[in-house]
């Protein structure tokens, strides 16, 4: 007979199983997390390296002298932003057309579900402008994109400076072969967003926007530019994107090399490059800066106007100048020059950026780990519910055949369904409660935001994250309430049943996030696993409350909160965090509604019902 | 009195002359000697470019550049089959349209408004090139896409492009191997398609294309050994990639150091006009040519049955060993009908035996002579008539 299929064997087999079971957890857990330690030590970190064979054997000479002028254009934007508090369209215009390009513009204009406190903005209304560099001697099929995002926090009017001496030099060069766009958008992301649905023709986020005018064909890659400043001292990068979509890691190998070729000094999540890998200090350094891509990744927020990009599989990288306290400095041309590099390397392309890696973690601008690396912690951790369920189902099993067995008869018999014996009603309440509380808190904030208006003296934006944390909170007086409609006949298995499913629901949901957005599922994994293993109504209850309660997505994305802010070294006052937190609940509300991010709906329709199945089972009488 | 005198003048006059005559004949000797020095009579050129797309730029360049210079030492269009994909010139991205320069300081244009391109873009295939290269072409094909080499001439190939170890890629769709290409130049020498080639091949490991060359006459050049990259060092400087040039010289029968670069990239006009009468002589690497050949044309049509479009005897060529070499003693019928100059004794024969296995070596500078050759090789076809027979042919398929 087979191995599973002899009866004495499996009674062997699920005796081991039981017995290993806690001590195998535990390892691999550990393994998990020491997987995940070791990505920026050099043997599971590689050196990058161009894998497009387009982009890497062509010799560039940039030949861009526009600095002066770039600075005239800002100076000129600048004033003129000032004057009119609003993006200056028509000056836009005509400068665009004096240098040569194609110009039209884009309205659009949306109303946020609840006003926006950071950016000060509810009813959002703007103009994109936009000049179309034609191709001399190419059909218009291809383009690339620089954009320049432009926002009443961040004027960024170096940026359009430096965007219109570029534009004019690259006008007076005949080598191109896509078109290049040249993008201005207002109100930040949002005009970036309307502009990419109305030029795919798509709509995604309830934006209202007029339709293009003129197109370019397919974009190919995108730059976005952020410079405030006059010089830099350093160019910082940003890759991670909506939903945490990265670009193709081709196009930051273009960026580094760019770098290296300039002598510009290039950053990643602000940090500087480690030099020496052989020692300890650069994989400690690189450690810091892989947690921070992780955290940033995780948040799915878009960084930048290229996260929305990636959204239609363009590969796109925001470029941040930043102006330290650093003696050496860069002036417009040295960036310009690497910005006209990259373009040309890009013009170069035959194809899209597909040769290099769509998915990848960044322990510093030099070194990538690859995904068929970091996976393995993942699945390290999920290894653990998986043990756990596989533990319970058997404890449910022989609870069934163990009197027999007792007994010593040779052959019990087809095991008593142990999870049959719960009736479905005790299961299936709690399930259907905890995602109806889940529902509620991904429906309720924003539709009642007027009701709580009226009734509590609070603006809509407190109103919706005081509403989100009340129902958050609420859901944990459940477990008392539900145990008055339902009633068990074995309350050990009913619990046991409970935690089966629930296990099992948590490692599907947690498998399916690692698998588009790893530093997600990573980091609820590292978190929630350990609480939904050890969680059971047997047991000191104080203390499974309390990690559970650590553990709960709210818990901790504040805990995330403060992990960033301390890598970045600017660390938080308890205070502090808090507000960030509340913060952070109003914008993960609004990006979901505004750009699509899905970080919300996630945690409060997948995760949060999850979490308090864990908690009813905790709580179970 | 005066008749011993005038005798004796006319004796001095007579050795005079003759001294003269002799040392005229030398040097007419001495410049027929040059005459047939190397034994070709016709130059061609095959360039082939493997690669497309603009990030190969230099791969066209390098080719043209070849074109360039052979075609200015004298091998002219209708001798040249150029096989490129010719993207270059007018592709979106030239910074000056209708150029392709061969360095970046941009001084010398290689493409100019005279390039007759044979083989275009999407036509250079492993197919195509195999094609050209052994003569198995469609009858509607072009002259100028035709390589039209007979066993006197010298061909020049020269191939750049992508390669690894062992093969070459030809524009992203496919490649050919070293063991095609050896074949394919096995079938060039069987079919008597040329009389030495020089193979230049400048890719990354471009040794390894060499490495299974079988034939004779080949000499072989590259521009990296294997497991190296061949990169422009406008690019990457000397000192980070090496790339050392290799070559193959076993199978050539003359010695390199005499042989001319304008051999195989120039072009041979063999016309010298002479008013005097030059005896050609055996011994000094001179024969009688034509009264043999055409002797051995005639007795070697007879025991032929199965290929008559072509002198197999004289296509044929073994690996031979200097036991084979013997004298037969049965007629196969010639040896008797034919006034072989008494000279010729069996050690004159085993000395003569002819270098073209892969193992042996030239016996020495005075049996290069092409109409030498064409003596060993009668020889050799004689003693091996029965294996003429034994269809060594067939592994040619030819037709």
């Amino acid at each position: 007979m087979g191995l599973l299929s002899d009866p004495v064997r499996r009674r062997a087999l699920a005796r081991i199983v039981l017995r290993l079971n806690t001590p195998l957890c535990v390892l691999s857990y550990v393994a998990g997390i020491a997987w995940f330690l070791a990505l920026a030590f050099p043997p599971l970190t590689q050196r990058t390296y161009m894998s497009e064979n387009a982009m890497g054997s062509t010799m560039v000479e940039e030949q861009f002298v526009g600095g002066d002028r770039a600075q005239g254009f800002a100076r000129d934007f600048a004033a003129h932003q000032r004057k009119s508090r609003a993006l200056p369209v028509a000056w836009l215009e005509r400068m665009m057309r004096s240098v040569g390009l194609e110009v039209y513009t884009q309205s659009f204009s949306r109303k946020l579900p609840f006003p926006d406190e950071t950016h000060e903005r509810f009813m959002v209304s703007g103009t994109n402008v936009y000049g179309i560099l034609r191709a001399p001697r190419a059909a218009s099929t291809e383009s690339l994109v620089l954009t320049v995002p432009c926002g009443p926090d961040s004027t960024n009017s170096q940026a359009v400076g430096l965007l219109l001496a570029l534009a004019a030099h690259f006008r007076g060069q005949i080598y191109w072969a896509k078109d290049i766009i040249f993008l201005v958008t207002e109100h930040d992301l949002m005009g970036t967003e309307a502009w990419l649905e109305a030029y795919h023709d798509v709509n995604v986020t309830g934006m209202q926007s007029s339709p293009l005018q003129g197109r370019a064909g397919a974009i190919q890659a995108a730059v976005a530019l952020e410079l405030n400043s006059d010089v830099v001292t350093s160019l910082d990068v940003t890759v991670e994107g909506l939903n945490g979509q990265l670009p193709n890691l081709d196009l930051l190998n273009l960026f580094q090399t760019f770098c290296q070729k300039g002598g510009l000094l290039c950053t990643l999540q602000g940090k500087l490059q480690p030099q020496d890998w052989t020692s300890l200090d650069g994989p400690l350094q690189g450690l810091q800066t892989l947690l921070l891509m992780v955290l940033r990744q995780a948040s799915g927020r878009p960084h930048g106007p290229h996260g929305l990009f990636l959204r239609y599989r363009v590969e796109a990288l925001t470029l941040r100048g930043i102006n330290s306290f650093r003696q050496y400095k860069y002036d417009l041309v040295t960036v310009g020059k690497a910005l006209e590099g990259m373009f040309r390397k890009l013009n170069h392309l035959l194809e899209r950026l597909h040769q290099s890696f769509f998915l990848y973690l960044l322990p510093a601008l030099s070194r990538f780990v690859s995904i068929g690396v970091y996976m393995p912690a993942t699945g390290f951790l999920l290894l653990v519910l998986g043990l756990k369920a596989l533990e319970l189902w058997m404890q449910l099993h022989e609870v069934g055949v163990s009197p027999q067995e007792a007994g010593g008869s040779p052959n019990p018999g087809p095991p008593l369904p142990g999870a049959q014996g719960v009736s479905l009603a005790s299961l299936l309440a709690p399930v259907l409660i905890s995602q109806a509380m889940g529902l509620a808190l991904y429906i309720l904030p924003v539709l009642g935001q007027h009701v709580a208006v009226q009734h509590f003296p609070v603006a809509e934006a407190e109103a919706v994250v005081l509403t989100l944390l009340a129902i958050y909170v609420a859901g944990l007086a459940l477990p008392h309430n539900t145990h008055r409609v339902v009633s068990s006949q074995a309350p050990d298995r009913g619990w046991m049943a409970l935690k089966l499913v629930a296990l099992i629901y948590l490692a599907l949901q947690l498998g399916c996030i690692a698998l588009t957005n790893f530093s997600l599922g990573f980091l609820l994994a590292a978190t929630m696993v350990p609480a939904a293993a050890l969680t059971s109504p047997h047991g000191p209850r104080p203390f499974y409350a309390a990690l559970l309660m650590l553990t709960s997505p709210a818990a901790i994305l504040l805990g995330s909160l403060f992990l960033w802010r301390e890598l970045q070294e600017v660390p938080l006052s308890l205070a502090e965090g808090w507000q960030l937190f509340l913060t952070a609940l109003a914008q993960g509300v609004l990006e979901h509604h505004t750009y699509g991010a899905l970080l919300f709906p996630l945690l409060a329709l997948g995760l949060y019902p999850c979490w308090l199945l864990f908690w009813n089972v905790l709580f179970w009488k | 009195m005066a008749a011993p005198c005038f005798f004796s003048r006319l004796w001095r006059a007579a050795l005079a002359l003759l001294a003269l005559g002799s040392l005229a004949a030398s040097q007419i000797e001495d410049q027929a000697k040059q005459f047939f020095r190397s034994g070709h009579t016709n130059n061609w050129a095959v360039l082939v470019c493997t690669s497309r797309f603009w990030f190969n730029y230099r791969h066209v360049a390098n080719t043209l550049s070849v074109y360039r210079s052979v075609k200015r030492l004298g091998i002219p269009d209708s001798h040249i089959v150029l096989m490129l994909a010719d993207d270059m010139a007018c592709n979106a991205r030239n910074p000056k349209p209708a150029t392709v320069f061969s360095h970046k300081n941009m001084e010398l244009n290689v493409y100019g408004d005279d390039v007759e391109v044979d083989y275009r873009s999407y036509e250079v295939t492993v197919e195509n090139f195999l094609r050209v290269l052994t003569g198995r072409i469609p009858p509607s094909t072009p002259r100028s896409k035709r390589l039209l080499s007979d066993d006197r001439s010298n061909i020049l190939i020269y191939m750049t492009g992508h390669g690894g170890n062992g093969f070459l890629k030809f524009q992203d769709s496919e490649e050919i191997t070293n063991i095609e290409l050896a074949d394919a130049f096995e079938q060039m020498w069987q079919k008597r398609r040329y009389n030495e080639l020089l193979f230049i091949i400048d890719t990354c490991q471009g040794a390894s294309m060499y490495e299974r060359f079988y034939s004779p006459n080949i000499m072989a050049l590259a521009s990296s050994q294997v497991g190296e990259d061949s990169l422009s060092f406008q690019v990457c400087p000397k000192s980070l990639c090496v790339s050392t040039p290799g070559h193959r010289t076993d199978l050539f029968q003359r010695d390199p150091k005499h042989v001319l670069i304008t051999d195989f990239f120039g072009s041979v006009r063999k016309v010298e006009i002479t008013t005097e009468t030059l005896s050609l002589q055996r011994d000094s690497q001179i024969t009688e040519s034509s009264y043999k050949e055409d002797r051995m044309d005639e007795e070697l049509m007879e025991p032929l049955k199965y290929a008559e479009q072509l002198p197999v005897a004289q296509i044929i060529h073994q690996a031979l060993l200097a036991e084979v070499w013997t004298l037969p003693s049965a007629p196969c019928g010639m040896l008797g009908s034919r006034s072989w100059p008494a000279t010729f004794t069996e050690t004159e024969a085993e000395g003569l035996a002819p270098p073209w296995g892969l193992h042996s070596r030239p016996v020495g500078p005075y049996h290069h002579g092409f109409l030498q050759d064409l003596w060993n090789q009668a020889h050799e076809v004689h003693f091996l008539d029965s294996r003429v027979r034994e269809g060594r042919v067939e592994d040619c398929s030819l037709g």
